[in-house]
């Protein structure tokens, strides 16, 4: 299979590994990776934001560029579910609004497209700790993503999974939330990185980074042991 | 550019999610309903289907209520039944205070009405020299506090016993107590009196009827029912989209209410109300005046986008799993309607230019649509408030800082060369971090920045392919 890796802004500059790792999973399973270096962002911040002309502008491109993609694959809850979710209702009545679905329908979060669509659990991954699961709500909520990122864990050797109290409540980020009500956006990462300490793990795992940008930085700021890592990279341990 | 009630909201907001202690509390009167609602959601066969049909039967209420209010007020009328249409808030508020005048009433008591808080009718009573006197036990607490209600369903869910005994004990001269049935008895013992004195009861209503003009009214307490049967007269007052089309509807509603409003099965007491005494009847009120808020529901209705705003039965679900309520507090929100449903409806009824914030201070995560029972898509409504904001003139300056975005975003080549020119500058960046002069102190106020990484991925591919 080609692959598309769709490697959001965020990952691209602040956690490139999670796009290696995604890279060598896909290697390992005897894909072809593709990636597209025109392609920079979904579009998300300025459709949050209410501005859907200029959404739609940088939509647009996204929707030309990866257009013949045989499937695009990208490794956040929050891009993926702007594309599956969001598209249709951006461009509503816009002459590329039956390309922006039939892209939407090939578009898949990382954990989701490698359970559901390829039908694999087990990467032969292996990483010893303890680590809790945070779900990020696009994710979760848009797109249904809950029980495949635990059933790839599960096959991960020597690794535990403790589930967090409250694990579904929303970690504040919430894209330019985070800074526009950074008072609120702290109080909710604090209950967040609460829930998470009490679980004593070594690692907080999501298959959203800008959860863990968010949640690391709580973190850090507090110099707490707990490190944040995103799901593709402890697959990619083999 | 914000409007003051942006600045009110921002001023409180910094102030309650400062306060551990509230943060812990509200917390914590949650957990007891969260068992419980999950408790009882499991014992329907399927909830998501329960939900279904309830949002079908406010779909089929709201889309007809030209035909369905009209069925009401007949029947209502049918038995002598007193309907007044009130267009705004004025007209319900001059209504009721007329009709107050005409009775010579002194003394009014009230059942739990949030659509009495919409209208300020209070105010406007006191004001007019009544006494008037909250039977709900939150409501009551809030009331001798001065306070808005903190929470639509649950008005006093703030406070602590210990603050409760020490309100009765400076504002009625109780002994102080930790025992919650004593503090009950004295609020009762203050209630019972005033049933009795009361010329007129208020009451809202939680559903109206339309099969059979009548209104339903679900409590904990037995007060709504004392409030809308003992004074000689009651007035009801409902927003126009309670109705609901037949009385079999309420076998769903009811629970579901209940259910996802306070994680009961059903709440203690549910009572019918269709008109004053019938002549066969041993007691109830000589009158009963039913008023038909509009008050810019109509205006909610005209949009068809966020027409299902009106299916809300104000079970305050929403509000429960709503992670920016339970850290910021009801009264934050400066609104009748607090939580999702407020920052949905708020814009419509009061101005999308002075609480367009609402919508803003939202992360989208979604719980709120989950839970509501009658399907409101409210997390995706504020993304069309956000999105009707952002075409006023207030919204200039979002719209030119997503312009900017998106042409960066557009350029890859210049994105490019601006990461690797951001990650030159981190080194000098951490010199100001946290400081007065850090343009990005609303992250680093809190949190540390995340370190731009030395090789990008776009340039690992690059390497990758040579």
């Amino acid at each position: 299979m080609k692959i598309t890796l769709f490697i959001p802004c965020f990952i691209d500059e602040l956690a490139p590994s999670v796009g290696i790792s995604m890279v060598r999973i896909f290697e390992k399973l005897g894909h072809t990776v593709r990636f597209d270096e025109s392609v920079v962002c979904c579009g998300q911040p300025a459709f949050n934001t209410g501005c859907w002309k200029e959404a739609r502008d940088v939509a647009v491109r996204v929707v030309d560029r990866l257009k013949n993609a045989e499937v695009i694959v990208i490794p956040s809850g929050s891009c993926g579910a702007m594309i599956r979710a969001f598209y249709q209702e951006l461009f509503e009545g816009h002459p590329k609004q039956a390309a922006a679905l039939m892209l939407a329908q090939k578009t898949f979060e990382f954990s989701e497209f490698l359970v559901d669509c390829l039908g694999v659990t087990d990467l032969g991954s292996r990483f010893p700790a303890k680590v809790t699961f945070h779900d990020g709500c696009h994710g979760l909520r848009e797109l249904r993503v809950k029980q495949q990122p635990r059933e790839l864990l599960k096959h991960v050797r020597e690794l535990t999974l403790v589930e967090m109290e409250d694990q579904t409540t929303c970690c504040g980020f919430g894209g330019a939330f985070a800074v526009k009500f950074p008072m609120i956006s702290t109080a909710m990462g604090e209950v967040k990185c609460g829930s998470a300490l009490q679980t004593d793990a070594d690692f907080l795992v999501s298959n959203d980074s800008s959860c863990l940008l968010h949640l690391q930085g709580l973190l850090s700021r507090k110099k707490e042991k707990l490190k944040t890592i995103h799901l593709a990279e402890i697959l990619a341990s083999f | 550019m914000s409007s003051s009630f942006e600045n009110e909201f921002r001023a409180s907001a910094t102030k309650l999610t400062a306060d551990l202690r509230h943060r812990a509390l509200i917390r914590t009167s949650l957990k007891g309903y969260e068992k419980n609602r999950d408790e009882k959601r499991a014992g329907f066969q399927s909830w998501e289907l329960a939900r279904q049909a309830a949002a079908e039967a406010k779909w089929e209420a709201v889309n007809h209520l030209d035909k369905y209010l009209l069925e009401f007020v007949d029947n209502l009328n049918k038995r002598g039944s007193k309907v007044f249409w009130a267009s705004t808030a004025e007209d319900a508020r001059n209504y009721i205070l007329n009709l107050a005048r005409e009775k010579k009433a002194r003394t009014i008591v009230k059942s739990k009405t949030m659509t009495s808080e919409e209208i300020h009718l209070n105010a406007a009573l006191a004001g007019a020299g009544y006494e008037v006197v909250e039977s709900d036990l939150g409501e009551y607490i809030v009331q001798l506090r001065g306070e808005a209600p903190y929470h639509l369903v649950f008005p006093a869910m703030h406070l602590t016993r210990k603050e409760i005994s020490y309100l009765f004990h400076e504002k009625l001269g109780t002994p102080e107590t930790n025992n919650p049935e004593e503090l009950t008895m004295i609020a009762r013992r203050q209630m019972r009196m005033k049933y009795c004195q009361a010329d007129l009861g208020i009451s809202g209503a939680n559903f109206a009827v339309a099969e059979t003009g009548m209104i339903s009214i679900t409590e904990n307490e037995g007060n709504a029912r004392l409030t809308t049967s003992l004074p000689k007269i009651h007035v009801a007052l409902l927003g126009i989209e309670k109705v609901l089309p037949k009385l079999s509807d309420l076998a769903l509603f009811l629970p579901m209410l209940a259910i996802a409003g306070t994680g009961q099965q059903l709440t203690c007491y549910n009572s019918l109300m269709g008109g004053p005494r019938q002549p066969d009847e041993v007691d109830g009120p000589e009158e009963f005046h039913v008023v038909l808020l509009d008050n810019r529901r109509t205006q909610i209705l005209a949009d068809a986008e966020q027409r299902d705003a009106l299916h809300c039965i104000r079970c305050g679900a929403c509000l429960n799993v709503c992670p920016i309520f339970r850290n910021v507090g009801g009264q934050t929100y400066g609104t009748t309607y607090q939580g999702p449903i407020g920052s949905v409806i708020t814009p419509h009824l009061r101005g999308l230019e002075d609480w367009k914030h609402l919508s803003s201070a939202s992360s989208l995560c979604g719980a709120c649509s989950e839970i509501c029972p009658v399907k409101i898509e409210l997390h995706h409504h504020l993304l069309h408030n956000r999105r009707n904001a952002a075409k006023l003139d207030v919204g200039r300056l979002d719209r030119i800082a997503s312009g900017a975005f998106a042409f960066l975003v557009n350029h890859p080549k210049i994105f490019a060369m601006a990461a690797r020119l951001a990650r030159f500058l981190q080194p000098v960046h951490r010199t100001v971090s946290g400081s007065k002069i850090d343009p990005l102190l609303a992250w680093t106020r809190s949190r540390e920045v995340p370190v731009i990484a030395k090789k990008s991925f776009r340039q690992y591919w690059k390497s990758r392919q040579k």
